[in-house]
Parts: structure tokens; sequence; C-alpha cells
């Protein structure tokens, strides 16, 4: 057990380092989710509600989230490092959830700008919200990365991720933003958890067989 | 062809029975056999897709393939039956108070994104491996789904349109739905039956060639 | 130790390998020989078990952590460092006593200088031997070597001979090249693809 938690850690602490040192990614996150909102202002009548904003928000936050995802096994790609990684004895579920790990903690440093800045835009962003915000992160990043292999090992790529990732995706939006919204967010809470635990389980069980023949 | 007889007779029986709300129900004994059967068809793409992954077994991909291309025209029809429903009981196209509509949209394109992974992976068995993984989380999908749908009622407050079909069935409605459903299900297992043997005639025939060629 | 008959592998409708029957004792040291395209590349990735046979069976008694690899690329990511490669592979193959291991490669292949640089600034040969460290690092029973001649200069060649002639005989080792005559006394069998 320790060394399945020590090689994610190991996975995890790559993908960041790997970020830290080439800035290819978050910096471009975090201006893409910031024009998006911009943009979603102008998109907005004039007397349009608070609510329909924050379904807004939902929607940047998504979008960079596949940003986010689209460049995840890119290293991997590229370097064709994957095929290191896959012949290591170590379990293949490990580089599912250490690069899910990295790709979460992507999420949280957009989130991190994204609603204050929503908060400055729009109109304030309150707990439910939040927590709302980490669990969507935690599905978006389960089932993405696992998504994100995938594509990557097709011929269409980029173009293939949002098409697999939307219709997967149409649960969370629905949880988040009622979390959101509603009077009583705990149900949808509730359901986000509930998403995050069924496809967490499945994408960790299922994670070999996408890497592997 | 015991099957398309016994789909016809489902179609032919089905106006002898008394509706008393005329086309809007008979429309009825079509949409929910056909939206069962394809969740049917769904499932056992998945069982399928499991067997595959368990066993390494090279017959399950086209046999979970298949299942999913059934499955994909149920939807279709499920999607077009309930437009025509929706059409004749409230004069609207498309709503998005309707569960099983938007649940079919929502599958549709799920599915159709099945079929853009076996189209951008080269066939092999790492398309069988996706293409299984993808069937398995389109199950989960199913029942996640409607859940959503179901939470999504309450914040888009849309305009809710009555039912009328919720009386108790009467026992002749019953039957009629029920041979609806097993003529569906026929159909479906005959189509499903159809296309793999077609397909695995195709692949026969293209390694008969190869040989010759070698 | 790997023993293949009527292996087939296709992509697609394209056989690039058909009716291959393999046999390699341990120890053993195969060459594989070809023009490009034949399948050279594509045997070595169905041994290490990256790929699938499509056809035919295929049996290499060698456990995952147990299989060296040296592809056309070094496998090593560009933006972190020789060690903090190594140490990245060391870490998921469970070497024992790893920081030892690593630095006896890294001298041995003339890195130990350039240990704390990123791949990116390195040559082509420096990162072909930084692949070298890689493969070996485990210190694996059965080595998989995709052209390895062709990247490396002339100081990394002459101590992959060195280490090839070296772990002869206790290594099993399939080597795919262009340029044969290199490893013919070593030699135990030879395959030509077509």
């Amino acid at each position: 057990m320790t060394t399945y938690l020590g090689d994610v850690a190991v996975l995890a602490r790559k993908d960041l380092l790997l970020e830290l040192r080439s800035r290819d990614t978050v910096p471009a996150l975090l201006l893409f989710v910031v024009s998006a909102l911009v943009v979603f202002r102008f998109a907005l009548p004039a007397d349009a509600s608070d609510l329909a904003a924050t379904g807004l928000l939902w929607i940047a936050v998504l979008f960079t989230g596949l940003l986010a995802l689209t460049r995840a096994f890119v290293p991997e790609r590229e370097q064709r490092t994957l095929d290191g990684l896959v012949l290591a004895p170590c379990d293949r579920s490990a580089i599912w959830l250490g690069k899910g790990v990295s790709v979460l903690v992507f999420l949280v440093l957009v989130e991190a700008i994204a609603l204050p800045a929503f908060a400055l835009f729009f109109a304030p962003v309150d707990g439910p919200t939040v927590a709302a915000f980490a669990l969507a992160d935690v599905g978006i990043a389960t089932v993405g990365t696992l998504l994100a292999a995938m594509a990557a090992a097709s011929r269409a790529r980029e173009l293939l991720l949002p098409l697999l990732f939307l219709p997967l995706a149409i649960p969370i939006v629905v949880g988040g933003v009622g979390a959101s919204v509603a009077d009583d967010p705990g149900r949808y809470l509730a359901f986000l958890g509930l998403y995050d635990l069924l496809f967490a389980i499945l994408a960790w069980a299922t994670f070999e067989y996408v890497v592997t023949e | 062809m015991l099957v398309v007889a016994g789909v016809a007779l489902a179609f032919f029986w089905v106006p002898t029975t008394p509706p008393p709300e005329g086309f809007r129900q008979r429309i009825f004994y079509i949409h929910v056999p056909v939206a069962l059967t394809a969740y049917a068809c769904f499932g056992w793409a998945a069982w399928k897709a499991l067997r595959l992954l368990w066993t390494r077994g090279e017959r399950y991909d086209l046999e979970s393939y298949t299942a999913v291309h059934i499955g994909v025209i149920f939807g279709v029809l499920t999607l077009v039956t309930g437009s025509i429903w929706a059409r004749t009981s409230w004069g609207v196209w498309w709503t998005w108070s309707e569960r099983q509509l938007v649940l079919f949209l929502i599958l549709f394109l799920f599915y159709s994104a099945y079929f853009m992974v076996r189209y951008s992976v080269d066939p092999g068995p790492r398309r069988a491996n996706m293409s299984a993984v993808y069937a398995l989380f389109g199950v989960v999908l199913i029942p996640v789904s409607v859940l959503a749908i179901r939470l999504a009622e309450n914040l888009i407050h849309p305009v809710v349109f009555t039912r009328d079909v919720d009386e108790n069935l009467t026992a002749s409605q019953l039957a009629t739905f029920v041979v609806c459903l097993l003529g569906t299900l026929a159909l479906a297992v005959a189509l499903y039956l159809n296309e793999l043997t077609g397909k695995r005639l195709d692949r026969r025939l293209r390694e008969l060639r190869e040989a010759i060629a070698a | 130790m790997i023993r293949a008959r009527r292996l087939e592998r296709r992509f697609g409708d394209k056989r690039v390998i058909r009716g291959l029957d393999v046999d390699v004792e341990r120890g053993g040291f195969l060459v594989v020989t070809g023009p490009n395209g034949s399948g050279k590349s594509t045997l070595l990735a169905l041994v290490a078990r990256l790929l699938a046979p499509t056809g035919g069976e295929l049996e290499v008694e060698a456990g995952r952590g147990e299989v060296g690899y040296i592809a056309h690329e070094p496998l090593v990511y560009r933006e972190l460092t020789a060690l903090e490669n190594l140490e990245l592979y060391g870490r998921l193959y469970r070497v024992p006593e790893r920081r030892e291991r690593i630095g006896m490669l890294l001298e041995r292949y003339g890195l130990w200088d350039a240990r704390h640089e990123r791949v990116e600034a390195f040559s082509r040969g420096m990162a072909q031997r930084l692949a070298l460290c890689r493969a070996l690092l485990h210190e694996p029973r059965l080595l998989l070597l995709d052209e390895p001649f062709s990247a490396l200069d002339a100081a990394g060649a002459a101590l992959l001979d060195g280490e090839l002639r070296s772990a002869a005989g206790e290594r099993t080792h399939v080597l795919a090249t262009h340029a044969p005559e290199r490893v013919r006394a070593l030699a135990t069998g030879d395959i030509a693809l077509a």
C-alpha cells in the first residue's frame, strides 16, 4: 500500500515539477478562465440574474478544465515516456492517480483565481459553491484523466477529448450549479460526491486497460 | 423470420385494443419498449465489454460494438418517437421536462463519442480495450444521468406538462404493452445477430483474401 | 526465455509481422535485421509486451520489472534533469540501493558531471546514453535494444559494446540493428525480417 501511494506521489511530483519548469499550462489556464468570464459578462443581457451568471461560471471552469486535460498527457505522448511508465512493475492505476492529482492541483489553482474574479465581476461566492467546486474538481480530474489518456492514444487527439468528456460532465454541471444556486445545496453536493465515488472506482479499475493491450 | 412476424403482430394488435386517447396512446406502446430495448442493448454491450477486459477474448469486441450500434439505433428511435409523442401531446417537438427525452439526448451524445473512439483509433487490441472501458462508463452514466436530470428539474423550472398516461393500465393495455416490448426486444436481437454475423463474415473474408495474397 | 510461434501483428489491415517463429534461450543474443518498416521495432515492442500479438503465440519468461527497453526515443522527460529522470524510474522500478546504482551508472556512461542538467540541453548521444542508464537501472534479465548504435556517439558506442560483451551469456539480449556486423561475434541467433 505504501509503495502504491509512494508511486502516486512520485508521479504527481513529476508532473508538478514538469509544469513548474515549463510553465506551459497553468498561466494559460488562468488567463483563459478570466477571459472567459469577461466574455460571458458581455454575453449576458443587462438584467440577467446572478443565477445565470453562476451557470456561466461553471461553464468557464469546465472548459478551462478541459484545456488542462488536453495538455495532461502531452509530455508522455511527445516523448513517448508513457511506454517507460507502463513497463514499470508499478500498478498502472498509479499513473492515473498521479496524473489526476496534478490535474486537480491545476484546477484548484484555476479556481483560486476564477472564484475571486467572479465575485469581483458578478456576485459573491458562498460556502456551498466552494464545496461544490471542490467536489466537481475531483470528478473532472478522475474521469478526465482517463479520457485524456484515451484521446492521447488516438489519431484525433485534442478533438476527441471534448467529445468524450462533455456528456460525462453534464452531471457535474447539474450538481455544481445546483449546489451554487439552490436553497438546499446538500442534495446536490451529495450527488456530486456519489458521482465522484462511482466514477473514481470505475476509472481506477479500468485505467490499466486504456494504456496497455 | 419468426421475429419479424412477432413484431408485425405487435404493431397490428395495438390498434385493436381500445385506446381512449387515440394516436398519442399508441406511440406510448412503441416509445417505451424502444427505450427499454435501448437500455438492454447498452447493458449487453457493457457486459460484453466486461468479458473482453476480463478474458481478453477478441470476439467480445465485435459483440460489444454491435450491441452499442443497435443500442444507438434504438436510442435514436426513442428520441424520434418521444418527439412525436411530445408533438401530439403538447404541440412541441422537444421539451426539457420529459425525462426520457433528455436522458436519451445525453446517451446519444455519449455513444456517438463511442463511435468517434472506434473511428480514430487503429483497429487492434488497444481499440478493443478502450471501447470496452468506454462502454462501461456508459452504463454507469445511465443511472447517474437519471439522477442528474431529476435534480436538474428543480433548477430549470420547466413548464410542467401534465401526463395523461398515468391511469392504471387495463389488462388488455398491459398485455399489448408486453407484446410490444417482447416484439421490440426480439427485433433488437434479430438486428444484433444479423449485424454480428455480417461483420464476422466480412472479417473472415478479409482474412482469407489476405491469406491467398500472401 | 522467448518463444514465439506463428507470431502475427497487424495494424489495421496491414500485417507488419506474420507467421514468425522465434526461439531465444536464456542468456542468448538475438540479432534482428531488416529494412525500415520490416517490423523490427514492432517485434521488440511485442516482446516488451507494449503491444499484444494479433495472432499466434508469444511467451516471454521475464516479469514486468525484469525487462530493459531501449527504443528510438530515449523515453526520458526533457524538462527533468538526468538525475531526476533516473530517480523517477528508479523508484517506479523498485531499484534497491537506488542512489548508489544511479551514481554508478551515470559515472560509467560519462554523465555524472551533467547529472543536474535538464535533458533538453543534452546532445542526442548524451540522451541515448541516459536511455541506456535508464534501461540498465533495474538490472534487467532481458534487454531489448532498438537500433541503439544509431543515436550514440563514438564514446557511447564503445561503452555499449563493452556492456553487451560483459553481460552476454548472463543476460538475454534482443537487438535490432541496421549494422549487424558490430554484434556478429555475440549473436547466438538471428532473424532477418522482410
